[in-house]
């Protein structure tokens, strides 16, 4: 169970940390602002490889749960505090607590079905925000003030900043993926995406199994989503588009299903190759490029950009996708 | 009397739109029920059915030209379905799958951005379908007439080659026990890649029937995936008379429902769908054989 996630080498793991914290002192300040915004994305990656990977559960919702966090940030940084902890925290329960609810129904559903139905559910929030007149409908949710860490303390503005507490909140997000992966329950969502049937036979619910897995990948989600705000001060009902829902399910495919690590990286390719290399050098050709990656990954790197790595093991890839 | 009266244009309207989505769904059906392939490259397939419309149509294009157009797009279609059967046999994984064939899909729909414009292109109906004709007195699009109707011959037609003939014996039995097919000498792949070659060729004629409807657009090919997958786990994966029922449903939100409750507009569709599965995870009319029932 240890080797489906990837083996950590937590030398390995704290070079990384120290590269992406150092990024501030490295790069300017639109590429810093753009790496928080891949954090934030990576994150919703994650939690979406924790359902698609992991339990087996392919789905489309994780955005819509992403949109729920992201708005509510604002809301309370409109109506209550500028305190980003205080925003991650009703965020984050409020993406969790629409994941319980939707998900009470959603995960009687499996395979291709539960795929629908996740798409209806991100569908559906994303058209309550393009509606409702409080969330600003289809301007979008504005005049967000600038969030502070502590009572009193100096507002983040500076690039630099928002991007530490993106990265801050990637690597809490990330770290409750790999604890919940590798716990026992880790081992029955395992089990859901395997053998049901032998689940079942051990005495173990799937549906509970299911209906957590979906409420700890939804609050996670939610969180990425405050992560956004905390650094756009600005939600779109177009952050929550199809086209986002479909971009997060396809970097977990591209980074590996299953490997939580793997998804992130996918998510940065995916969000580099479309706001920083279409945007520079293809303008309006991002779909293009998206595809030829897409379609080079599916033959190149057939277990994903992690499997490229671990591709010497001999357990066989999981991707969780039968319908 | 009084309110159907009102609203029989507009379930019309549902019923062409129904007729369009259920040429163009049921090939993403049989796909999936005999394959196992999603192909979400087929919202592409379908948009390049439009474009072969913008293309080969204007206003004075005679019943010759136009059924050459129909040929014309079919052609293409059995040609997009076989390299995508070719490209995909490899690719088991339906996330693969999903990834592969959006991937083509976006490189597809920027290479049609790239050479008809990003502009609504607006394709006319054959010059002896432009008028109306006059239903209860009121006017209708005779074009509109004619596409319900011809969806229809093409459903039916559909219905007995697969249950009466021995190619869709065969059909039915690949989806069954694609093991035993190979057992008693078929080559199952040839099999599937003909569905798949059939099911693009009414993918890009539904499109090309649309165009006088729906127009052509860049993005367009992702609105009609999306109807195209509604229809089809509404009404069952792999079942013609599922996506018909689901072609009916989802035509019939998308107008009757639109015009009777404009402010749940967005809501209806989605909405729809989601307490369909929540009640018939399976569908409404899920096929009585093989795979697809499963799912």
């Amino acid at each position: 169970m240890t080797r489906r996630t990837g083996r950590l080498r937590p030398a390995g793991v704290l070079l990384l940390v120290v590269i992406l914290a150092a990024v501030p002192f490295l790069l300017a300040s639109y590429p810093v602002s753009l790496g928080g915004r891949i954090l934030a994305f990576a994150l919703v990656v994650v939690s979406t490889d924790l359902l698609t990977g992991v339990t087996g559960m392919p789905t489309l919702a994780q955005v819509g749960y992403f949109g729920v966090g992201a708005y509510s940030a604002g809301l309370v940084g409109i109506h209550w505090t500028d305190n980003l902890i205080v925003q991650l925290a009703v965020g984050t329960l409020a993406a969790g607590l629409l994941a319980l609810v939707t998900g009470v129904v959603a995960v009687r559903t499996a395979g291709i079905v539960f795929l629908m139905v996740t798409l209806a559910i991100g569908e559906l929030i994303h058209q309550v925000a393009d509606r409702l007149d409080f969330l600003g409908a289809s301007n979008g949710l504005v005049g967000i003030p600038a969030g502070t860490l502590y009572p009193g303390g100096e507002p983040l503005i500076l690039a630099g900043y928002t991007y530490w507490w993106a990265l801050l909140v990637f690597l809490l997000g990330l770290t409750v993926a790999y604890v919940v992966a590798k716990s026992p329950l880790g081992l029955s969502m395992r089990a859901v995406r395997e053998s049901p049937t032998r689940l079942r036979a051990v005495g173990q619910s799937t549906y509970v199994v299911r209906l957590v897995a979906f409420i700890i990948a939804g609050a996670i989600a939610g969180a990425a989503g405050t992560a956004w705000t905390a650094q756009t001060r600005f939600v779109s009902p177009g952050d929550l588009a199809f086209s986002v829902s479909a971009l997060a399910l396809l970097s977990v495919v591209l980074g590996g299903a299953g490997t939580l690590w793997g998804p992130a990286i996918g998510a940065a390719v995916v969000f580099l190759t479309r706001d920083w290399l279409a945007a520079n050098y293809f303008t309006g050709h991002a779909d293009l490029l998206l595809g030829i990656v897409f379609v080079l990954a599916v033959f190149l790197l057939p277990r994903g950009i992690a499997g490229y790595q671990l591709s010497r093991r001999s357990d066989p890839p999981h991707s969780g996708a039968a319908a | 009397m009084g309110w159907l009266d009102a609203n029989l244009l507009t379930m019309l309207n549902g019923l062409a739109l129904a007729a369009l989505l259920f040429l163009i769904a049921v090939g993403l059906s049989l796909v999936f029920g005999t394959m196992d392939v999603l192909n979400l490259a087929h919202g592409v397939v379908s948009l390049t059915g439009a474009y072969i419309g913008v293309a080969l149509l204007d206003p004075a294009t005679g019943t010759i030209g136009f059924i050459v157009a129909m040929l014309a797009a079919a052609a293409i279609g059995l040609v997009l379905g076989a390299v995508l059967a070719a490209v995909t046999s490899g690719v088991s994984d339906h996330l693969r799958q999903a990834l592969l064939t959006l991937g083509i899909a976006m490189i597809a729909g920027d290479v049609l951005g790239e050479v008809f414009g990003s502009d609504v292109r607006s394709v006319p109906p054959p010059a002896f379908l432009g008028g109306s004709v006059e239903i209860l007195g009121r006017s209708y699009p005779a074009y509109r007439l004619a596409v319900i109707v011809l969806s229809l011959i093409i459903g039916v037609a559909l219905f007995l080659v697969l249950e009466r003939t021995k190619a869709g014996a065969l059909v039915r039995a690949t989806v069954a026990d694609r093991t035993m097919v190979e057992a008693i000498g078929v080559r199952s792949r040839l099999v599937l890649g003909g569905v798949f070659a059939v099911g693009a060729a009414l993918a890009t004629l539904g499109g090309l029937l649309a165009g006088p409807v729906l127009g052509a657009q860049p993005g367009l090919d992702n609105t009609v995936l999306l109807l195209a997958l509604v229809v089809v786990v509404i009404g069952g994966l792999g079942s013609i008379r599922g996506a018909v029922l689901g072609a009916v449903l989802v035509g019939q939100v998308q107008t009757l429902g639109v015009s009777l409750l404009p402010d749940l507009a967005s809501f209806l569709l989605f909405g729809a769908m989601a307490v369909v599965l929540l009640l018939k995870p399976a569908g409404l009319l899920p096929a009585r054989y093989g795979t697809g029932a499963r799912a």
